[in-house]
């Protein structure tokens, strides 16, 4: 029930590589024009940020390995335009018409993009869902994971921090469930927390018996922890 | 939303990563769906306006000010606002602070989640499997990959960040940085620093670090 994104806990990957001093930004020019056509794009109000982030989860576990970070940007990215009916495959195909685009109007210009990007898209919401944990509370994670809604959909809780107790740390207030607002059901907020849990209730070789994972986790992940449980 | 695909969209466009782009980019602009100047724009602001020279800005000031310092660890988002560092991807911003017994290191396991504009846009290795997937279970040996080694009494905490609230370190000012003043203590603060996966550096013989290299 896994997909390829979700990774946290993974062997295998070899060293992390830093990146030299005075690295640029942008490794190449394409990786900056990928990026910015799919900020471009999000202005055409198509989607939202959980289904671009599901797009990108959806491609095929071989092309997700394979493609370098901004190449999964710019697949998904078509993948997108296509489902959304905003682009065809004969368009991709270079056999689109010159006509102007119906959306054409809502094109992000020049003049409005500083705007736009320090307003962002905060995800906070009034919710009618009571907040049912406060800090110090013991929670465990739902098990098996996986998107409550939408069979192989999205959702925000990785497969490492399953069935796993831990204790509320911070309250976030209630923001937008990506599980939901992934599929278009629906922005459905909910209390969101940071939950602290033992690297030991997570890991079979821990590295160091104090050390924390911390996660942001929605009300509907969780339930409080069996009594007695560490 | 329709699901998975055994045929995607993607691989009608060639296949070659630097034509995809432009092919996309073409298409879209001949249909007036991208303003090729706002692409230019985009870029400018990342590539020199907004980056970590930002964050260095608001640790200096912590260090200098504590009741900026209490006040942005209580609740960043009214502070940051303030100073102008409110954007995509940093609507929700928690400062966590070092201390000789915790140690703070931050990461995405599902995608690359990263404080915009306090950092800029992530590093490579930010986004990198190897990062993702190793950080929630073996910070110590990541951080060895970056030279980093903690004395033993110290925790380390990872934050692996799932929702949209981003997560800035507040490092423990170096020793020795007593008598400097903001922009001083700024050239101290590395963007990694800000992840977790350095720390501050000391401020020794006035070769003060790079802000936004690696350290």
């Amino acid at each position: 029930m896994s997909r390829v994104h979700d990774m946290g806990g993974r062997f295998g990957d070899g060293v992390v590589m830093p990146d030299a001093p005075n690295a640029p930004i942008f490794a190449t020019d394409w990786h900056a024009r990928a990026l910015a056509v799919t900020l471009a794009c999000g202005a055409l109000g198509k989607w939202n940020i959980d289904i671009s982030r599901h797009a990108r989860e959806r491609l095929s576990p071989k092309d997700y390995s394979r493609f370098s970070y901004y190449e999964k940007w710019i697949s998904a990215l078509a993948d997108l335009l296509v489902e959304t009916g905003v682009l065809t495959r004969e368009d991709l195909r270079g056999q689109d018409d010159a006509s102007v685009h119906a959306l054409a109007s809502k094109a992000l210009r020049a003049e409005a993009v500083a705007a736009v990007l320090a307003k962002g898209g905060p995800a906070n919401r009034d919710s009618r869902i009571a907040a049912s944990f406060t800090p110090g509370d013991r929670v465990k994670t739902r098990h098996p994971g996986g998107s409550a809604l939408v069979d192989g959909g999205h959702t925000r809780l990785p497969g490492y921090a399953t069935g796993a107790c831990g204790e509320i740390l911070l309250q976030h207030g209630a923001h937008v469930l990506p599980d939901s607002n992934a599929h278009g059901l629906g922005e459905a907020p909910e209390p969101l927390y940071a939950v602290v849990f033992k690297a030991s209730e997570l890991w079979t070789h821990p590295e160091h018996p104090k050390d924390e994972v911390v996660l942001d986790l929605w009300q509907s992940y969780l339930e409080p922890a069996p009594e007695g449980a560490e | 939303m329709p699901h998975d695909h055994s045929d995607h969209p993607h691989a009608l466009l060639p296949s070659d990563p630097a034509l995809r782009v432009k092919a996309l980019e073409t298409i879209l602009t001949r249909k007036g769906l991208i303003d090729p100047a706002a692409l230019d724009e985009i870029i400018d602001t990342y590539q020199n306006k907004i980056g970590p020279q930002n964050g260095a800005r608001v640790i200096a000031r912590a260090w200098s000010d504590p009741a900026f310092k209490k006040a942005i660890l209580a609740d960043a988002d009214p502070v940051l606002a303030e100073l102008g560092y409110y954007g995509r991807q940093g609507e929700h911003m928690v400062v966590v602070e070092n201390t000789p017994t915790q140690h703070n290191m931050v990461v995405c396991t599902l995608c690359s989640c990263y404080p915009w504009p306090l950092l800029g846009i992530p590093p490579g290795w930010y986004k990198s499997d190897a990062y993702r997937a190793r950080a929630v279970r073996e910070p110590r040996k990541v951080l060895a990959d970056f030279g980093v080694t903690l004395p033993a009494e110290t925790a380390v905490r990872v934050w692996d960040s799932t929702a949209e609230v981003r997560y800035l370190v507040l490092p423990m000012r170096p020793a020795g940085s007593e008598d400097l003043d903001e922009d001083a203590l700024a050239a101290l603060v590395s963007r990694d620093s800000m992840i977790g996966t350095a720390l501050a550096s000391a401020p020794s013989g006035g070769s003060g670090s790079i802000i936004g290299g690696s350290s």
